[in-house]
Parts: C-alpha cells; sequence; structure tokens
C-alpha cells in the first residue's frame, strides 16, 4: 500500500489506519529533508495551491504555506477578510474562480462545520480541510500523534488525555477519531458545560477528576479555551477553570509518573497551563509544530500524486 | 517470461574487487571522497565495496552515505503509482569532496540526473563520479556515462537487468528478464 485510500483529506473520520502509517513514514522522509542545509525539493513544482482561510490562523497558515514552499509548489493565499466574500460572492463561486486560474489543490479553512466537505463535492480539485468551525481539523491530529510516536515509540496502547472544551475543539475531535483509530485509549476532562452529549459513543471515558485523569495518562493534551467560540458562560469565570482544570508545575510535579504535555496552540499562559509547565522539558508543544510542517508536506505530497 | 544469467556470483566477485582498485587507484585513501549509494538498489553494492576497500585494501575510514532520490524524479504524477521514498542517510558534509554516486544499474540516466540535483542539498561537491555494476548501453534519454563500470550489457527496451544481493535476496546474481 503506497496510496492514500482519499483523494482529499476532509477529517480523520474518512482515513484508515494504513492511511495514517503511510503519511507518518512519508513524513518521515520529510523530517530528514527539513533538517538538511537546503530544506527543499523541486516535488511539487508543477502544482498550484491555494490557501483559502475564511477564519484567523497564524501557525496552521505559516505551516502549510512553509510545507508548500518547501515541496516547491507555487502558492497563493488568500483571506476573507481582504476579499470578496465581503461583497457577498458565495463559497462554490469564490472558489471556482480562484481555480479557474488552474489551481490543482485547495487547503481551506472555514468557520462552518463541513464546509471541506461540501467544497469537495462541487469543485474539481483535491481539498485539505485546514480546520472547519467545531468539526474536524485533520492535520492537527495527525501532527499529534506523530509527535506522540516520536516521544514515546509508538500511539497503540498509550493512555492519552485531553483536557478542556471538548464541545467547541475541533482538534479534540480529530485527536480522538486518530488516536482511536490507532489503538490508543483516549480519556477527556472538562467542565460537564463543555462535554458532548454523545461524546462516550466515540468510545472515550469521561474523567472529571483531573488529578486522576493525569495520573493514568502517558500524555495530555492541553487545549485552550476558545473564547471566541463560548457565546454563552460556560463556566462561572476563568480562573475557576484555571483552579480545576488548569496544570501547573506542582500538579505535575506531585504525579505518580513523569506525563508528556501537548498543546496545540495557541496557549492562553496561566489558563490551561502554566508557563513553567509550557516551557518544562515534560512539554512537547514546539515539538507539535516542527512536526507540523513535515506532516503537511506529506498530506499534500500524497495527495498531489494522485492528482491526474 | 524468460530470464538468463548475465553474471554469477563469482563473476561479480571478481568485478566487485576490479571496480574496488580502480577506485582506489584513483581515491587512494579516500580522505576526500565519499561514497554514496543510490536508494533502493544502489546501497548493497555501495555497502559491499566499502567493505572490500576496508578489508581487503586496507582503507581504513570511508565516509559511506545513501541518498535517496525519490522527492529530485521528474516523473512525479506520470506514473499510476505514488512514487513511494527511502531513507537518506548522510552523516558528513560533501562540500568540496569527490563523491562517487554508486548504483545498481545504469539505464536513461534519469535517476542520476536527480542525485545529481539532490546531492547539492548536503553541499557543493569538487567533483561527481558515477560507479555502475551493470551499464545498459543505447538505453540513455541523457548525456550520463559512468566512470567506472562493472559490465556493459545491449539490452532492448523491453528486457530487464535485474540484480539479486545475497544480503538482500538470498544470492549474488544479475539476471536478464525478458517479458
Amino acid at each position: 500500500m503506497s496510496e492514500l485510500s482519499v483523494n482529499h483529506l476532509l477529517g480523520i473520520k474518512y482515513l484508515k489506519e494504513s492511511d495514517i502509517q503511510l503519511i507518518f513514514e512519508t513524513a518521515d522522509h520529510f523530517k530528514e529533508v527539513l533538517n538538511r542545509s537546503i530544506k527543499k525539493v523541486p516535488s511539487l513544482r508543477d502544482i498550484t495551491i491555494a490557501n483559502i482561510f475564511f477564519e484567523n490562523s497564524t501557525r496552521t497558515r505559516l505551516s502549510f504555506e512553509l510545507a508548500e514552499k518547501r515541496l516547491s509548489a507555487d502558492v497563493v493565499n488568500f483571506s476573507a477578510g481582504q476579499s470578496s466574500v465581503k461583497k457577498g460572492e458565495t463559497l462554490i463561486d469564490t472558489v471556482n474562480n480562484i481555480l479557474s486560474m488552474k489551481v490543482d489543490m485547495v487547503v481551506m479553512r472555514h468557520p462552518n462545520p463541513g464546509a471541506g466537505i461540501f467544497l469537495s463535492k462541487h469543485v474539481k480539485s483535491a481539498i485539505v480541510n485546514a480546520g472547519d468551525g467545531a468539526h474536524e481539523h485533520p492535520t492537527q491530529a495527525l501532527l499529534d500523534s506523530y509527535s506522540i510516536r516520536e516521544k514515546l515509540g509508538d500511539v497503540s496502547g498509550k493512555n492519552v488525555l485531553i483536557v478542556g472544551d471538548i464541545l467547541h475543539s475541533r482538534v479534540a475531535l480529530s485527536n480522538i477519531f486518530a488516536l482511536k483509530l490507532q489503538g490508543a485509549n483516549v480519556k477527556v476532562c472538562g467542565p460537564k458545560t463543555l462535554m458532548p452529549k454523545y461524546i462516550e459513543s466515540l468510545g472515550v471515558e469521561v474523567e472529571p477528576d483531573l488529578r486522576k485523569a493525569l495520573n493514568w495518562c502517558d500524555v495530555a493534551n492541553m487545549l485552550r479555551i476558545q473564547n471566541e467560540r463560548l457565546d454563552i458562560s460556560y463556566f462561572p469565570t476563568t480562573r475557576e477553570y484555571t483552579q480545576q482544570y488548569g496544570v501547573n508545575k506542582a500538579l505535575l510535579n506531585s504525579l505518580d509518573k513523569e506525563i508528556v504535555i501537548m498543546h496545540p496552540g495557541p496557549i492562553n499562559r496561566g489558563v490551561e497551563i502554566t508557563s513553567d509547565v509550557a516551557d518544562s522539558k515534560q512539554s512537547i508543544i514546539l515539538d507539535q509544530v516542527e512536526n507540523g510542517v513535515a506532516i503537511r508536506m506529506a498530506v499534500i505530497y500524497l495527495l498531489a500524486s494522485k492528482i491526474k | 517470461m524468460s530470464q538468463k544469467v548475465l553474471l554469477s556470483s563469482k563473476e561479480i566477485n571478481i568485478i566487485l574487487h576490479r571496480l574496488a582498485c580502480q577506485l582506489l587507484e584513483n581515491h587512494l585513501n579516500f580522505k576526500d571522497t565519499v561514497l554514496i549509494g543510490l536508494q533502493p538498489r544502489g546501497i548493497y553494492l555501495a555497502v559491499r565495496l566499502a567493505k572490500i576497500l576496508k578489508e581487503d585494501y586496507g582503507v581504513d575510514h570511508i565516509d559511506l552515505g545513501f541518498l535517496d532520490i525519490t522527492f529530485f524524479r521528474d516523473d512525479f504524477r506520470r506514473g499510476d503509482k505514488t512514487l513511494e521514498a527511502n531513507k537518506t542517510k548522510i552523516d558528513f558534509l560533501v562540500e568540496d569532496k569527490n563523491v562517487v554516486f554508486i548504483d545498481d544499474v545504469l539505464y536513461t540516466g534519469r535517476s542520476i540526473n536527480a542525485a545529481l540535483t539532490a546531492i547539492q542539498s548536503f553541499g557543493r561537491p569538487k567533483e561527481v563520479e558515477l560507479l555502475t555494476l551493470i551499464d545498459r548501453r543505447f538505453s540513455r534519454h541523457l548525456p550520463i556515462q559512468p566512470n567506472y563500470r562493472g559490465r556493459q550489457v545491449d539490452a532492448i527496451n523491453g528486457e530487464k537487468v535485474k540484480v539479486m544481493w545475497e544480503e538482500n535476496d538470498g544470492e549474488d546474481v544479475v539476471y536478464l528478464v525478458k517479458t
């Protein structure tokens, strides 16, 4: 098996375990390329990629753009803020206009869940979902698993805890799909108001007590409180959230074993984790960012090779 | 499908020693020379030659690396299958070194062309040479010729040259396969 089973990366839900392994193996090769003095390969010199972001992003957008450029693809960037979307153009029209300029692949972030899936049914181009509302953020989940694999050797059989706003988090959902597919055990922890109703149907256990949960896990993925998505008050105050669900160095040191700390960024320092935890030896937050480029190169390379 | 033996294990052994001697003649102590086996099939020949040079000819240190050229190939998206990469392992700088590319079969020359681009990511070599076990004559798409060749073969396009190595395929033998 040397080919992805899909033509678009819309979500982890649509991938097979073998797809994930293929992406990881390909990313290993790209990681080696990224450590060369010349960090660029000419594979995609005849491919043009449009990065279409209808929502703000720093890390993901930069990471995608770097990955595309390291593969020698031509890149065009588009932000909804400065575009005709403001004049009332529809999503399909916007994208078809871009595609008529002979673009082969679209990397899209959109505030509406399912925007990528919708697009893939209506336009002729490979689509990579760079986050669609509270639905999925597949490349983030892939780089998270890849970072666990790099740190602990394997994802299968590991205990992974996801802490925070599970309800609004596309990172959480994609991570749960990816981790379960690879045979990891997953627990979630956070305020009951931020737990989806059907969370247990995903094969995930809810552990309300943070200390217990941390003692159980090998890896804790600390999610950001997404203030921009919290339309109503889900917990009394940020301070109270931090007291119950925030990780500080004292808590980390009091655990039975040394666990790995992850965070998809951007960090609210002092809310979900304190600075000394984010910058500690146990944290692999910056490794995640580094691996993000290799993972995105692998995804783009594998999808581009299916464009005929 | 029929196949005939082009080189037996004994012949391969003689050729490997001759190639090692030719390398030695031009590079003496290998102080400024690095051997680069091209993935996936050139690495066995490279390892073999390095071993002969060390054990039989007393060269005490050889820089040996493996170069994968998948991402530098010019046929991306032209075939049906995704091109699968192999590991690149070059733990030294090639800046100002004499680089010897080592591959099992030289056919169209496109792999070597890709390798010439790929090696630049690791520095600017002083000189690049090419060593191949089998040189398929009359089949080149590019003006590339080997500096060291094991055996020259006239094979038509429908034929395939298959090089087998003991460590990977169970025996040392080279076949000409007619399909």
